[in-house]
């Protein structure tokens, strides 16, 4: 994600005052006590997380929060969903106001290290991308020599943009603009050829044009902007569960298995399969969980390619290919430790 | 000679000096000047109102479910119409929403009743809505007792959270700002140097940083596990600050009266309360009231900033709303949404302010 000035300067701040990841177990005996997974959210990041009209928050991210829950709890509609701010997502995390922070966060050394918090893995590899206007018949980003260029201001897309330009010898004009909303207004209106920012937040304003058929979004992605839940440092059975959950759905694509099948499935003579969905073994042991724990992520949330579709692919608005986010036979980056 | 005895009928003015007409010609088209700018001005009018009003009634989609049933040639109300119940009452549950509207249904009546000048016991009313309104109100919207669900905080929202913030900051910080402010023209010097650093501290930090340290700094400060509800923290800001501010409007006032007025009352063997509760703070509050309001409505429309911590007040539940996936690009009838809420509450404020100076008017008023 893109990283404003308050996050640059009160990144180190609040790391400062962190006490280094003050040991707290069983966070998993807190969460069964309450009945309910607390899960730090982005408010507004459409695909990912946002308020729909029925009052519930749809997206990737509070469906990795599901799977926790329904890992944990035996019911993926046992989570509170707490909004956060950039800034106060990490401190919401090591103060234990959240027991899990999915909030379209970049795994970067730096606040894996230095936090006091865990990251348990990638949901979505985002990464910097470029969208231009389609009837400029433009199918590459090293086409775009010369072009003018929408961007935000203080964020490091901004940087990326300049060193992706000079690494391959091009030149573009900077339009900067101060937040989303007016530098999609900007592109619409002409002011650049060109908009560039995340992936993600593309394929988002891409939406609010008026006629989002007029854009494409590139196939180039110039920057790693690995995305992922954290949980707080020093419970190691809790970081263990939020990993596997994510895993569990990962390893559920590839072996095939989805929502609709997954009760046909347990009768499957696959070793990998039985051992998944709790018949041969008990896998959850090890995590303080019953043997059931995949089969219920399975059976109410989905596998991570079902989640993927409903939220941003194709069964969604924003039709985002799977790309990096493929499973690794698939050509993507998604590849889960197997389960045994 | 002949003289009448009876008078002449009274006969209407003549056409050119009363009337619409006259009214135009006096005060629009007085001069070649004048008149210049009336056309000037009415061209002004016509270009910006014309387009504003086809996209906001003429071009606008008013009925349907989803955003394919708006043409997106006008203003799309669609979307405000779809989520009304959300921005009115965040993600309060459904069936339990009676509870907010009996809270601020006897709020309303509560006040109208303080308002109108003919309804007796105003004093008893006044206590009630002091003392029993928030004990009532807590256990409606919370809940938890004589078999009400439990509704945590974080599921209150929208208008409903604007409202709580306003109304409870607003009758909070009066009193606390009263004291202070009298605090600060006091002799003794422990309460005085009390006074004047409260204030001055709260009053020269922005509301932003104290909301912020509220929801950032202060979890850290305790221990873990052990989280002081983020509204409770935003209350206990807001009050803070806006007492801080209370306090020197109404020293403003203090300040106004005349000395005479105190040292005659002491004369009259008053002690210090009586004082100031019989003769000085009633003249004072009295020319106090447009700048308090002004406070009120500066307070009401700064509590878009809890959108910081993570509570979602209107303007808050709106831009939420603008990020859900299926109802993408219709910021503009958000904002133009959230702008007329807040213009309706601040004006009617404004008005109500005004009504209450032309009551007390006794002289001070120019």
């Amino acid at each position: 994600m893109m990283r404003s000035m308050a996050v640059r300067w009160g990144g180190p701040l609040v790391a400062g005052l962190l006490v280094a990841g003050a040991a707290q177990a069983a966070t998993l005996d807190e969460v069964r006590g309450r009945d309910a997974l607390r899960c730090g959210v982005n408010a507004a990041q459409p695909g990912f997380s946002a308020l729909d009209d029925q009052d519930e928050y749809q997206g990737l991210d509070t469906e990795v929060c599901r799977a926790v829950a329904a890992a944990v709890l035996g019911d993926a509609d046992k989570v509170q969903f707490i909004p956060l701010d950039s800034v106060e997502r990490f401190v919401a995390i090591q103060s234990g106001e959240v027991d899990v922070l999915s909030r379209t966060t970049t795994w970067t050394s730096g606040r894996d290290t230095t936090l006091g918090l865990n990251f348990t893995g990638v949901s979505y590899y985002d990464g910097q991308a470029f969208m231009v206007a389609s009837d400029l018949g433009v199918q590459s980003a090293l086409a775009l020599d010369g072009a003018a260029v929408c961007t935000q201001s203080g964020t490091t897309s901004e940087l990326n943009l300049a060193d992706y330009f000079r690494v391959n010898g091009m030149s573009y004009d900077a339009v900067v603009f101060d937040s989303p909303e007016q530098s999609i207004a900007g592109f619409e209106a002409g002011r650049c050829d060109v908009l560039s920012s995340d992936a993600s937040q593309l394929y988002a304003q891409r939406m609010q044009l008026a006629d989002p058929d007029s854009a494409v979004v590139l196939p180039e992605v110039i920057s790693k902007e690995p995305l992922g839940p954290a949980v707080r440092q020093g419970d190691d059975q809790w970081f263990n569960i939020v990993k596997w959950s994510l895993f569990a759905m990962l390893n559920a694509e590839e072996l095939g298995i989805d929502r609709d099948n997954v009760e046909a499935m347990r009768d499957s003579e696959d070793p990998d399969v039985a051992r998944l969905l709790g018949r041969d073994g008990n896998y959850g042991e090890g995590m303080g969980l019953d043997a059931d724990w995949a089969y219920r992520i399975i059976a109410q949330v989905g596998s991570y390619g079902e989640v993927f579709e409903r939220n941003l692919g194709q069964a969604s608005e924003f039709k985002i290919a799977r790309g990096l986010n493929a499973l690794w036979r698939d050509g993507g980056l998604h590849y889960a430790p197997p389960v045994r | 000679m002949t003289i009448r005895h009876e008078m002449i009928p009274e006969r209407p003015a003549p056409i050119r000096t009363v009337g619409p007409i006259a009214w135009l010609r006096a005060n629009l088209f007085s001069g070649p000047v004048n008149t210049l700018f009336t056309l000037v001005g009415l061209y002004l009018l016509y270009v910006l109102l014309a387009p504003t009003i086809q996209w906001a009634f003429i071009n606008a989609d008013w009925v349907g479910t989803s955003r394919d049933d708006c043409s997106r040639e006008g203003a799309c109300w669609v979307f405000v119409n779809a989520r009304l119940g959300q921005f009115i009452y965040g993600l309060y549950p459904g069936s339990e929403i009676w509870r907010v509207n009996t809270v601020f249904a006897s709020f309303a009546a509560l006040i109208a009743w303080l308002a109108i000048p003919r309804l007796p016991a105003k004093r008893w009313v006044a206590i009630a809505t002091l003392l029993a309104f928030p004990v009532f109100a807590y256990v409606m919207l919370y809940g938890g007792y004589f078999g009400l669900r439990v509704v945590e905080t974080h599921r209150w929202g929208g208008l409903m959270l604007t409202l709580i913030l306003a109304v409870v900051g607003m009758v909070a910080a009066l009193p606390i700002g009263i004291l202070l402010a009298l605090g600060r023209r006091s002799q003794m010097p422990i309460v005085k140097s009390f006074c004047v650093v409260f204030i001055e501290f709260w009053r020269g930090v922005p509301l932003i940083t104290i909301l912020f340290m509220a929801s950032v700094m202060l979890p850290l400060f305790m221990p873990t596990g052990v989280s002081v509800d983020r509204l409770l923290r935003a209350l206990i800001g807001i009050t803070l600050f806006q007492s801080a501010y209370m306090a020197e409007v109404i020293r403003g006032g203090l300040q106004a009266i005349p000395r005479g007025q105190e040292e005659a009352a002491a004369a009259l063997g008053m002690n210090y309360w009586m004082r100031m509760g019989l003769i000085v703070l009633p003249q004072a509050l009295k020319m106090m009231i447009p700048g308090i309001v002004n406070t009120f409505i500066s307070l009401f429309k700064d509590t878009t900033l809890v959108m910081i911590i993570g509570l979602f007040d209107l303007l808050g539940i709106v831009q939420a709303a603008l990020s859900d996936s299926r109802w993408l690009g219709f910021a503009l009838e958000g904002y133009v949404f959230a702008a007329f809420m807040f213009w309706v509450f601040c004006f009617s404020m404004s008005r109500y302010s005004q009504y209450l100076e032309r009551k007390l008017h006794t002289g001070h008023k120019r």
